[in-house]
């Protein structure tokens, strides 16, 4: 075999600190190499054309570069090798920067190491086989989970792109948390105005299939070819009958069910529609505080619908659909600020989030968009907002910053100066961050128009005391402890990951961080992608993020959808296991370990063998850890393979000792 | 206003002692104040204590050593209990006044006087003697009506005892200053 | 029903200004069936001023307690009614975990710290977590009906929680556990861990007299009768010294200060005299001549 030997310079970021000119001359003396050269920038394009040259001229038969990461440019490489017109599996790197120039000052040592990464490198190469990918067919459906505005976003853009969706939201309602807000910052629109018309077309898109009330219960598959079992909750209401004329509503007994859509400020009916703009608009049975579910007794729904909807009897339901890409957007939830019990813990009514405060000022609100305390009704006249509550916190494991709680404080600050003219607002803040187009502008009109106090510092305490509440807090810059008599504290509570995320997380195989947001493929060239082929993520699931950042994920999302639907076809990656029939005993314990279902038993002359399903095969090598017999290997990366690697660098190791 | 020469005045030694004998570490903090915003003494401090710990972070030894504000920390823990960095700061409070005691800084005698009377009684004692420490203090300070309106019902009451109930080994408890003097010599 | 034993602590006020709680402690432990073996020949604490001097000196002079502790058989924790020894007792064993510290302050003493040492905990934490609420209610003879009582717990009880390890450091639950055990009215106090002026009594009066004062004010405005505290330099604060308190406001609360151990001993049947209460300088007699007819 003929081998060429590529060792990059990166400009200074290698040579700096490794002899390249040394390592290239030294590895001209390694068994079966046959060239070797340094090079300034090999993932350049005049860097490129000599390997590429260098393969034809000489006849190479592979080629090992020594450069970066092969996470940078492995992918870059392989497709050089394969214009020379070779297998790009005949291809190995060794990666002399992230493990070698960048981690230490010792060139001497730095070179030493080069070259151990150099020869592994060629023994491998030495024992590599051209590989070829196969091709399988793709079922262009798309999943959306999650139906908040990045949700909806992303399967309107996918159903106009003429895909086929599949919205699945756990809520009876889409429009998440959007939905629930009063205005928007910084253009002061209505939420409910701008989102309303999105909502509609989801409902009346063609290409769109909307699971409301519903949850993902298992995904299996692979990229181009996902299974998914959707649960629908049942919702007691027939939904194909249910019109929305909210007859059941108007007569239901029950009036102390938790408003969930008005975030616990007040309570609702036992059937409900969360709101007027509901996306289905039917209404559903809150099974937990209905008289009928508790006592057998009442039925006063059922006899008024004049459409006969209502099902007492209604099961889960599951449905499976089959969809080649998924995208998750089931944005965050607020954390649970009850552990500040400084602020009351909860005990206190008028010590609210700022999402239930979104609540009292919207028109559609529990209080129809007239600010009022919870605790007696009463119009306050002193409003004091608490920004960073579990944010930015990490004595309550919340140490990042949530991002949009400057700019909706700032928001609420100036209509609550718009809902009560004669109201004081304050505001205790630690850093205003506002970096986005006309918001930092919007935070100031707050405080020069709207005469917003901002105070700089933390709050200590708040406690009630004479019918209202005294908060207790720290003005640095004045560099003085301050004291507000406030009627009602809003507080801007952190964002983490939406509850239940890390159990879908998994099912979807991806990572997730310990907030339950997801993680996505890189945090700056790839901001929507997943490690899993197939699967994007779009808005707050990826983490806390304002409405444009996640209507452009969304689109984002999509458009990747769209690009990977673009071909009938997709190309499986070679590097996944195989079984050497000869080897194998049937025993099976590769299929048991097998995280990806990819492992099947096979019937091969009446013998049970094990067989690879190529396709969901993602080349993660634990079969070929379990199989006691060695018999499954994982091409590109067979035991031969690795022991050689071993062997050499051993060998080098043996040499030192005994010289 | 004072203006501080970053370059000159910085105390890179302070703040290594500091962080050393309080093994807190003094860049957590982010100067949210909440320290300053809980705690109940601030109102008779000269430097609020996030302010404290500011001048700390900026090696400001003079400043920090020479105010009130450390004599007048009630220890009460609010600031250690609410950082939301979790820096001990009462630790750290109680670091500078041990420092400020070293290198002579009294600039609470009062406060200073009742301590050291509190410890001389214990030293002597081996345990608290309230009416003989009283006495010492009033001794020390030269004030002689400190709380004497409460001496009739505390003595009719029979919370203030004329005689010192003291340990049955009392050299085991002076030999702990003792030792202490000569171990870590003031 | 198996005796409960401990290594008590009585911390030197209990020897002079806080005598009644000192007996009624004893008392009610006893009734509660606890059995307490004092520290043999046990010494001051070191109380705030030594740790303001030296965190060593304050290691030290609590580390001889621990140490003593030892030598008693058949104790699982050492408890003490005083916050302010709690707390020094509690912050030198989680101090003296540190192999360098605890070296250093083996320096001073005369019998060394070796190994582990003997849990610290509250006389307040045992009668919760060891005797429990179900069997205090179960032995209450007289309940403290028609009392409204603002539960004060000082600084220094639940915090830092974590060297202190007990209940809640923001909103302590135990005394209102246990006075609503006791048949009491729990009146609304929402400053339950603020701070008191603690040893600043003497040097700094002023400030004693602005922060109790404003203890002293919300459980006024919330219609307590009385407050109850677990603290001797609290209750020192709020009850010898609300007389100055209230010349230095222009106030004129005339507002009985119990020990928690008064209350239980009260409604465990014990006698007014046996629990101390001429000894609180603010008489409750009224009140209590008041709820019981």
């Amino acid at each position: 075999m003929k081998i060429g030997v590529f060792i990059c310079h990166c400009g200074s970021n290698i040579a700096g600190t490794v002899d390249v000119a040394k390592v290239a001359e030294m590895a001209k003396s390694l068994p079966e190499v046959a060239f070797a050269s340094d090079t300034m920038y090999a993932c350049s394009e005049p860097g490129q054309e000599g390997i590429i040259n260098a393969i034809k001229e000489k006849g190479l038969d592979g080629a090992v570069v020594a450069s970066c990461t092969p996470r940078m440019h492995g992918p870059t490489f392989m497709r050089t090798v394969a214009r020379a017109g070779l297998n790009p599996y005949m291809f190995e790197m060794a990666n002399i920067r992230e493990h070698v120039s960048w981690i230490g000052k010792d060139k001497e040592a730095n070179t030493a190491k080069a070259l151990d990464l150099v020869r592994m490198a060629v023994a491998k190469l030495a024992r590599n086989k051209p590989l070829f990918a196969k091709s399988f067919a793709i079922n262009k459906r798309v999943l959306v989970l999650g139906g908040g505005v990045a949700g909806i976003q992303a399967a309107l853009d996918c159903a106009d792109g003429g895909l086929e969706v599949v919205l699945v939201e756990k809520t009876t309602t889409i429009g998440g948390k959007m939905a629930k807000l009063d205005k928007t910052f910084p253009t002061v629109d209505c939420s409910c105005c701008i989102l309303g018309p999105k909502m509609v077309d989801v409902a009346q898109h063609p290409n769109i299939t909307l699971y409301a009330s519903a949850e993902v219960d298992e995904i299996n598959g692979y990229v181009g070819n996902f299974q998914v079992k959707v649960r629908k909750k049942p919702t007691y209401v027939d939904w194909k009958l249910c019109t929305g004329c909210g007859a059941c509503l108007e007569k239901c007994p029950s009036k102390k069910s938790p408003d969930l859509f008005n975030e616990f400020v007040g309570t609702t009916t036992a059937i409900n529609i969360p709101f007027p703009q509901a996306i289905p608009k039917k209404a559903s049975i809150d099974a937990g505080s209905c008289i009928k579910f508790k006592t057998g007794k009442c039925g006063v729904c059922a006899k008024v619908c004049p459409v006969k909807a209502i099902n007492y009897e209604m099961e889960p339901e599951i449905v499976t659909e089959e969809v080649g890409a998924v995208i998750a957007a089931t944005g965050y939830d607020l954390m649970d600020w009850t552990v500040y019990e400084q602020y009351g813990g909860g005990r206190y009514k008028d010590v609210i989030t700022s999402l239930q405060y979104e609540r009292l000022l919207s028109a559609s609100g529990p209080t129809g968009g007239h600010i009022k305390r919870p605790s007696d009704g009463k119009e306050p006249k002193t409003v004091v907002f608490i920004q960073c509550v579990g944010s930015r916190d990490k004595s309550v494991g919340r140490p990042y910053c949530s991002g949009f709680c400057c700019m909706y404080t700032a928001k609420q600050a100036i209509l609550t100066k718009d809902h009560i003219p004669d109201s004081e607002s304050y505001v205790f803040y630690m850093d205003i961050r506002a970096p986005g187009k006309m918001y930092d502008e919007f935070t100031r009109r707050a405080m020069e128009e709207y005469g917003a106090k901002y105070v700089r510092g933390r709050v200590s305490m708040v406690y009630p005391s004479g019918g209202r509440y005294v908060v207790r807090g720290v003005d640095t810059l004045a560099g003085t402890q301050v004291e507000v008599e406030a009627d009602l504290v809003v507080l801007a509570v952190g964002a983490e990951g939406a509850a239940g995320a890390a159990h879908l997380a998994e099912k979807l195989r991806i990572s997730y961080d310990s907030y339950g947001f997801y993680m996505e493929s890189h945090p700056k060239l790839k901001p929507v992608e997943t490690n899993t082929a197939g699967v994007y993520v779009a808005g707050c699931v990826q983490g806390p993020k304002d409405i444009p950042t996640s209507v452009a994920q969304g689109s984002a999302a999509a458009a990747k959808v769209l690009a990977l639907f673009s071909k009938d076809q997709l190309q499986s990656d070679p590097q996944v296991s195989s079984v050497d029939l000869k080897r194998c005993v049937g025993c099976m314990k590769c299929a048991m370990t097998c995280p990806f279902g990819a492992i099947k038993e096979q019937e091969v002359r009446g013998e049970i063998k094990a067989q690879v399903i190529e396709t969901m095969c993602q080349g993660c090598g634990l079969c070929t850890a379990t199989c006691p017999q060695g018999a499954i290997q994982l091409q590109h990366f067979t035991d031969n393979q690795i022991l050689a690697e071993i062997n050499t660098l051993l060998e080098s190791e043996l040499e030192e000792t005994q010289g | 206003m004072h203006v501080i020469n970053l370059s000159k005045t910085r105390d890179q030694d302070f703040i290594n002692r500091v962080e050393r004998e309080s093994g807190q570490n003094l860049s957590l903090c982010y100067q949210c104040g909440n320290c300053t915003a809980g705690c109940p003494v601030t109102f008779v401090y000269d430097i609020p204590v996030h302010q404290i710990m500011r001048l700390c972070q900026a090696g400001q030894k003079e400043a920090v050593l020479g105010c009130h504000s450390l004599w007048l920390c009630a220890s009460c823990q609010s600031c250690t209990t609410r950082c939301p960095n979790s820096i001990d700061v009462a630790h750290i409070m109680d670091t500078l006044r041990h420092m400020a005691r070293r290198d002579g800084y009294a600039t609470e005698y009062g406060v200073k006087s009742f301590t050291d009377s509190f410890l001389e009684s214990v030293e002597r004692h081996g345990r608290a003697f309230e009416l003989g420490l009283m006495m010492l203090y009033t001794m020390k300070t030269g004030k002689f009506w400190t709380d004497v309106d409460l001496a009739p019902a505390m003595l009719t009451k029979g919370k203030l005892g004329f005689k010192p109930h003291p340990v049955q080994n009392k050299e085991a408890i002076s030999k702990i200053f003792k030792r202490f003097r000569e171990e870590f010599a003031q | 029903m198996t005796t409960l034993r401990y290594a008590y602590y009585p911390g030197c006020s209990g020897l002079g200004t806080s005598k009644e709680y000192d007996m009624s402690t004893r008392a009610v432990c006893e009734a509660l069936g606890m059995e307490l073996i004092d520290i043999p020949d046990w010494n001051c604490c070191g109380s705030s001023p030594a740790h303001t001097v030296d965190d060593r000196l304050a290691g030290a002079l609590s580390a001889r307690n621990l140490v003593q502790a030892g030598d008693i058989e058949g104790v699982d924790a050492i408890i003490t009614p005083c916050p302010s020894c709690l707390a020094n007792l509690k912050t030198s064993r989680h101090r003296l975990q540190k192999p360098e510290f605890r070296a250093e302050v083996n320096k001073l003493l005369e019998r060394p710290v070796h190994g582990d040492i003997l849990p610290v905990k509250s006389v307040l934490q045992v009668i919760v977590e060891d005797v429990g609420m179900e069997e205090l209610r179960y032995r209450v003879r007289n309940p403290l009906k028609d009392m409204s009582i603002a539960p004060y717990y000082g600084c220094i009880m639940n915090r830092p929680p974590k060297i202190m390890e007990f209940d809640s450091q923001e909103n302590p639950m135990a005394l209102d556990n246990i006075l609503e055990a006791l048949g009491a009215t729990v009146a609304p106090f929402n400053l339950k861990v603020e701070c008191c002026g603690a040893s600043f009594g003497v040097a700094r009066r002023d400030i004693v007299e602005r922060l109790s004062g404003k203890l002293l004010n919300l459980a006024a405005e919330n219609k307590a009768q009385a407050m109850v505290t677990a603290c001797p330099l609290c209750q020192m604060n709020l009850d010898a010294r609300q007389n100055q308190i209230n010349v230095a406001n222009s106030t004129n609360h005339v507002m009985p200060i119990f020990y928690f151990t008064q209350l239980i001993g009260l409604a465990l049947g014990f006698s007014q005299s046996q629990m101390g209460l001429e000894k609180l300088v603010v008489s409750p007699r009224e009140l209590l001549a008041g709820a019981a007819g």
